[in-house]
Order: structure tokens, then sequence, then C-alpha cells
């Protein structure tokens, strides 16, 4: 029986939440077929993608570094009617998520070509550029629901900005996107020109987990196991946290709103912490911070809920949630990965309507100006 | 307990399975090494289909570095997180520690190397009639 565990699920909360319509914060839109993609580029460069293809730093030697736990990391059941692969077809995306799960917005993150992980600096740049036009052709044109956002990896920070100039001329994107991956920990000064650009736009920084930089995602090297990797995505994002902080970009940036995307938020409060705490102690060794670390963390970030923890107990959950703050927390889904969590069923915790309504929708809702 | 034809034993390939609505409720049958399981078409963890899941065989390691697969094609994989549970009982092998599970009554086979874990996907019986497959509500 579906209802054997012992702690609360579902029935009253799904009640509860009939009317609410969720913000969901991390979908994955595909490539449907390549010369979706081609289109948007040079004659050059498509030719250039057909030869020589991607060039990454990964240590997977001949291997692009899927499946990873399913065929593409997708969910089994989301492969369209109408081939090409999981989230690559737009009715079918609106038949299996848009439309069953009451989904008012949808933001999009694509992750298609290793977009921030290619050496070619200039053959990234190509790729990104084709990959916001894209985003807007195939997916937000068609369907309001979606909303893109512009891809600027920010290795090569001058085209960053020219492309994040481009887009934002456009209008019609609510993030930029960089990558946690980069050749230095985010909070380097060579990154604060994208820093300043998006804070001058009004546009949240959107930091969604993976790529495949030259560093090992561990302190001490790479993974064995797919398992073991999936663990490091909350250690480059903690990193990453704590790069932003204490090198001072929010307290340079004050109007910047920075989102973690897809690192999950059980890694917050003892990160927090401990820089609090630290802080406390080492305080002359960074003097341009003007306050405590945590009260930076609670302005200027937000983290989306998936991969949601799911502790022993119900209540430690909830605690977790106020720690990181209620405010802070955008519901998503990750559709239509192997690990999504569905908006019904994940939050294994009572949470009050209230609360209900910031997670699902108030606070992306304000966020992303929706 | 109401009995419910559903399809000739022809109709659900070796290795395949067929999704059934009965009493208002999907019930999946798979045919797996000449054998029928029906379970609830739906992962008790978020509730996705089982009918799309992996039917995989069980790993077990006695040491690292060493597998062992048995029992081919009667384990699922569930198609979004990959827990994985027994065809025949339900009984889940994922996370046997983590959550309290209020006691119910299943018929569990020898548990060899692994503890069962806290769910249960809710199953069926299952017979084979004049070669019909008659499920039991
Ligand atoms: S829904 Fe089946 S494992 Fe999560």
């Amino acid at each position: 029986m579906s209802d054997v565990i012992d702690r609360p699920i579902l029935g009253e909360q799904v009640a509860a939440q009939s009317r609410l319509r969720i913000i969901d914060c991390d979908v994955h839109p595909s490539i449907h077929a390549h010369a979706d993609i081609e289109q948007f580029m040079p004659k050059g460069w498509q030719e250039h993608l057909r030869t020589y293809g991607s060039h990454l730093r990964t240590p997977y030697i001949g291997t692009t570094p899927y499946p990873r736990s399913s065929p593409l990391i997708a969910r089994r059941d989301a492969w369209p009617p109408t081939g090409g692969p999981p989230g690559s077809d737009l009715d079918f995306m609106r038949k299996q998520h848009l439309d069953p799960l009451d989904i008012e917005y949808g933001i999009l993150q694509v992750l298609d070509l290793f977009i921030f992980s290619q050496q070619n600096l200039e053959f990234g740049a190509a790729i990104q550029r084709a990959i916001n036009d894209w985003q807007l052709a195939f997916w937000s044109d068609r369907e309001p629901r979606l909303k893109a956002s512009i891809l600027a990896g920010q290795d090569d920070t001058e085209f960053a900005i020219a492309e994040i100039e481009r887009c934002a001329k456009i209008g019609r994107y609510v993030q930029i996107n960089v990558c946690p991956r980069a050749n230095e920990p985010l909070g380097r000064r060579r990154y604060w020109p994208i820093y300043a650009r998006a804070q001058e736009l009004g546009l949240p920084l959107g930091i969604h987990v993976g790529g495949y930089g030259g560093h090992a995602p561990t302190g001490s090297g790479w993974p064995s196991y797919y398992v073991e990797e999936h663990q490091s995505n909350a250690h480059t994002m903690a990193a990453q946290l704590k790069s932003l902080v204490l090198e001072g970009v929010p307290e340079r940036f004050p109007n910047l709103k920075i989102v973690f995307i897809e690192g999950g938020f059980g890694w917050i409060p003892s990160a927090t912490w401990r820089m609090d705490r630290h802080f406390e102690a080492f305080r002359s060794e960074v003097p341009h911070l003007k306050r405590r670390p945590s009260e930076y963390v609670k302005e200027h970030f937000w983290f989306t809920t998936q991969p949601i923890d799911e502790p022993d107990e119900a209540k430690h959950l909830r605690s977790l949630i106020e720690w990181v703050g209620v405010d802070r927390l955008l519901f998503s889904s990750d559709y239509p990965h192997w690990d999504f969590d569905d908006p019904r069923y994940a939050f294994k915790t009572p949470l009050t309507e209230t609360e209900r309504r910031k997670i699902f929708n108030g606070n992306a809702r304000a966020l992303y100006k929706l | 307990m109401a009995r419910h034809i559903v399809a000739r034993t022809s109709d659900i390939p070796p290795g395949g399975n067929k999704v059934f609505g009965v009493e208002g409720r999907d019930i999946v049958v798979f045919h797996v090494n000449g054998e029928f399981f029906a379970l609830l078409n739906r992962c008790p963890h978020e509730g996705a289909p089982l009918a799309k899941a992996a039917c995989v065989a069980r790993l077990t390691s006695p040491e690292p570095g060493v597998y062992q697969r048995s029992r081919v094609g009667e384990l699922l994989r569930c198609p979004w997180h990959g827990w994985e549970f027994d065809m025949r009982n339900g009984q889940s092998w994922f996370d046997p520690q983590r959550v309290k599970v209020r006691s119910y009554p299943v018929a569990v086979e020898s548990g060899g190397e692994l503890q069962k874990g806290p769910y249960v996907a809710e199953t069926f019986p299952v017979h084979v009639e004049d070669s019909y497959v008659i499920i039991e509500t």
C-alpha cells in the first residue's frame, strides 16, 4: 500500500493546495534535432560542430558523461512519442508536466552541448548565442508559460557581457545564467563585470549545478562513482556560496540577486553557521565585509528545492526549511531528469498555506517579476 | 476478494507489462520468466508509474569489486528515483534504516545480504487460469 510510511504524506496537503499554481524554477528543454540549433549558427560554426564537436576537460576519456543512472539522466517515462530525447517535445512536456501539475511558469535551464564547459571559447560563445535564440523560438514563443535564461559563460567575460546586452535588448529573458564549474571560484574579480551588468539590468544571476570544468568537483579529486559525484554537486555549490560571500560580491553589488539551482538546500545552514563563526575570529582578514556572512546569504541568495532532502523524521525537514528561510526557497522539479521532484509529494513535511504559497509560487513570482 | 479477468496470457509478452484499470485503480501486470505479477501502478515514493520501471536483476556484492546478479528481471527499478521493489511482494530494498514503517504483513523471500527497505509497493495476487490472467483485489 502506498501509505505505509509513518510520516505525513499528502492527502490534506494536496487538497489544501488545490488552486495553488506552481512556478517551477528548473525545467530542462532539450534539442530535438541538431538542425534546430544549427539554424541559429553561422555556417562556419555549424561545420565546426560537425567536424570537431565539443572539446571538454572531462576525465572520462572517449565518452560523454551520460547516461548517468538512466539514459540521458532522464525519467524513464519522459521519452517523447515523437522520438528525440526527453524534454525535446513541447506538446509532450505540456501533457506530461505543465498541464497536470498546473505549472504557471517554468524557468528553462539548458544543459545541452555542455555550453559552459567548452574549452574553445569562441565555439562556446557561438553555441550559447544559438541556444539563447533557440530558447525563444522553440519554447518561449510557442509556450508563454516557459521563460528563458540568458546563458553567458563567464570564462570569456567580454563575450558574456556582449551576449547579456544582446539578449537584454530583446527583453524576454528572466535570468542570466553562469556556471559553478568556472576556471576560478565565482567570487573572483574577473567575473565582477558580469555581476555589475546583472545588477544594472535587474536580472537575477542563476547558477545551475553541473558542467565539466577542469577542476575535480571534490577537494580530493575525481569521484569513482556517479552516486559520489551526485553528492559533490552540493559541495561545489557550497564552495561557490562561500566564495561569492567572502570575496564581497553582495557587499559590492547590494542589489544583485543570486539563485542557486539544483544544489538542494540541506547544506546551507551549516555552511552559513560556520562562516559566521569564523568571521568572528577572522574578521580582520576580510575587512571588506561589513556584516556577518549569514546576513548576506539571507538577503541576496535564493535556493531551488530539488533534489529535496528526505530526513528520517519529517520535523527535521521542517527545521531545515526554517533555518534556510521560507523566503529563500523556490520550488523546482528538474523535469525531465531522473531525480525529478513532484510538487504534490516531494515535501514530506506539513507546510502552512502561507509557506506553500511562498515556496511554490510567491518567492519566484517576486524574484523573476512574473 | 473480487476476481478480475484482465487479459489472456498471450496479451502480455514475456518481459513486458500491461496496465489495467480495475475498480478505479491502475494495476500493472508484469510477465517475467513465465510468471505474472501485479502491482499498483504507482510508486510509493513520489508516485511514478511503475509500468515504466526497468525490470532488473537483484545485484548484490559480498565485498567491494565482486558483483552477483540473481532473480533476473524480477526487481523493479522505479522510472524516477530508481528505488527498487521486489515484484513478488512489493517490498522495497531501498534504504533500510531511514523511515519507520507501520507494521504491515508481507511475505518475504530469504533476506540475503540486504535488509528490507521501509517502502512497500502495493501488490495483488495473480492467477493464470486457462491462459487468462486474473487479479484479485
Ligand atoms: S517516485 Fe519512485 S523512486 Fe521516487
